[in-house]
């Protein structure tokens, strides 16, 4: 379970988190929405220590995170962008992950299911943006763990891969593994996620089920509903 | 933090660059040893040499494999590992590296030369000695300038600033400021500038070893006072010891509260 309490970041002047107030229940996978710059990004980055808030409180399973690293072994996370060390190639930089994580990893098994045998010798900087796309998955799903954290997943993804993804997502969730999904696209949001969050000008504007979203909004259409919400505010 | 260590060793260590970096020591070494057919001498003039150019090289691959590994760094980030190890690990990995390429390129062709036989070899352990301090050192100068600008071109600018300044200006200011007050009893002034420049606590300590301190001049006499004794020496090698750990200190708390 994920709990957090009065969260603040700014970035010198820039107030990005005023206040973020969120717990996230075990199991089911919660997209966390909003507009490009709400912050969306920053508040994963804070739950992974990667961005240390101004102020407030993020406990994981009842322990304050604050300071710790160890808590990451529990924790999957896919970056918005993938970035990966350029020089290295496929095969050493999973080798890399699984030796630094020293846990039993699937890696085979996702390597055959996203079709990215033929890349495993290739230089990561000589990738095109979705088969990097893809690496990135493969490091996030290899591990076995009960938090996963994928930050627009879909992108750069053609529809084959996108599907293999659905599936992973649904194989996992079927464990009872706890997601955290960013995403723009809101069919793949409404496919797959059992709750949203909808973050706007630094707070959580909304949280509840696409349904309580529709009755809600008095929308039908969920791309609308989500727009709604928007316009609301302003 | 040896695992990020490790990484970061064999990164560079495939790398051209420590090659030739390696290549230049071993090269140089050869060269000034069968040209001048001297043991001595050729620790001065690798002295003179060593005293400019690890520091640059230093901070150089310092910044160079702080900017570039950014990637490396983000991944690491999201991992279970301590972010001091991380960054730890990183500097370590190139300071090893580049200590490495010093102590092989130039160890190799001076145990060819006979080495262990001469006398010399007191003399040429403690330029060996502080030029792995003046790795240590300026690439750790280089990792905090580099963890405190974002900016690359300004991380370049800032360090390479912080090389002329240690390695030429210093020196520039040292001397006016002598001139200017000639009058004045100006050994401890003379001792603690020294102390507070790496490079010149280097060059000093290596000068009064090889026993050439008349070359100092009216300042030499207090300085052999100094850097003879066994105090002394234990007070440079001291302050040598603290210019490393200061720098690696604020590295750690650096790393400690950045965003990523
Ligand atoms: N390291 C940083 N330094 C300075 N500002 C930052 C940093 N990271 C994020 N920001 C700022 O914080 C704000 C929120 O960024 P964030 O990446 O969290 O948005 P997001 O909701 O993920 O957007 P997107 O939908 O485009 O991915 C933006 O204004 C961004 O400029
Ligand atoms: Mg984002």
């Amino acid at each position: 379970m994920i709990q957090i309490q009065e969260l603040h970041k700014r970035f010198s002047k820039n107030k990005v988190l005023i206040g973020v107030d969120l717990e996230i229940q075990n199991g089911g996978i919660y997209a966390i929405l909003g507009p490009n710059g709400s912050g969306k990004t920053t508040l994963i980055k804070a739950i992974l220590g990667m961005v240390l808030p101004n102020k407030g409180k993020i406990h994981l399973n009842q322990k304050d995170i604050k300071n710790q690293w160890k808590y990451r072994e529990n924790i999957e996370y896919l970056p918005q962008i993938a970035n990966f060390p350029g020089n290295l190639k496929v095969s050493e930089l999973i080798k890399m992950i699984i030796d630094l994580r020293s846990k039993p990893s699937s890696s085979d098994e996702l390597i055959q299911r996203f079709g990215l045998e033929p890349f495993l010798d290739k230089k990561l900087n000589t990738l095109s943006g979705g088969t990097k796309q893809k690496v990135n998955l493969v490091l996030t799903f290899m591990f076995d763990s009960p938090l996963i954290i994928l930050d627009e997943p879909t992108t750069g993804l053609d529809p084959i891969a996108l599907l293999t993804l659905k599936e992973l997502i649904a194989q996992e969730k079927k464990k009872g593994k706890t997601f955290l999904i960013t995403s723009h696209i809101m069919q793949f949001v409404e496919e797959v996620a059992d709750e949203i969050v909808y973050l706007l000008e630094g707070q959580i504007y909304f949280k509840g089920t696409i349904e309580e979203l529709q009755n809600l909004t008095h929308k039908t259409n969920f791309e609308h509903a989500i727009a709604a919400l928007t316009a609301q505010n302003v | 933090m040896f695992k990020i260590l490790k990484y970061s060793f064999y990164d560079l260590i495939r790398s051209r660059w420590s090659y030739v970096y390696f290549l230049f020591y071993l090269l140089l070494g050869f060269v000034l040893l069968f040209l001048n057919n001297d043991l001595s001498k050729a620790v001065i003039t690798l002295m003179n040499i060593i005293i400019i150019l690890v520091p640059l090289i230093g901070t150089i691959f310092g910044v160079m494999y702080f900017y570039n590994s950014r990637e490396f760094t983000e991944l690491l980030l999201a991992q279970p590992i301590k972010r001091t190890s991380i960054f730890l690990g990183q500097y370590f990995g190139v300071a090893c590296s580049l200590s490495l390429s010093l102590i092989l390129g130039l160890g190799i062709p001076f145990a060819l030369y006979g080495l262990f036989e001469s006398n010399a070899i007191f003399d040429f352990s403690l330029l060996l000695v502080t030029g792995t301090f003046l790795t240590l050192i300026f690439t750790a100068m280089a990792f905090n300038i580099a963890i405190s600008n974002e900016n690359k071109i300004m991380g370049f600018g800032y360090s390479v600033l912080l090389w002329l300044f240690m390695a030429v200006i210093y020196d520039g200011l040292f001397l006016m400021s002598l001139i200017l007050f000639e009058e004045y009893p100006l050994d401890n002034f003379s001792l603690l500038a020294t102390m507070f420049n790496p490079i010149d606590l280097s060059r000093t300590l290596i000068l009064l070893k090889l026993d050439i301190s008349a070359l100092l001049g009216y300042t030499g006499a207090v300085f052999k006072k100094f850097f003879g004794t066994q105090l002394g020496l234990f007070i440079s090698i001291s302050m040598l010891c603290l210019w490393t750990l200061a720098p690696i200190f604020r590295l750690a708390w650096k790393a400690k509260r950045k965003d990523f």
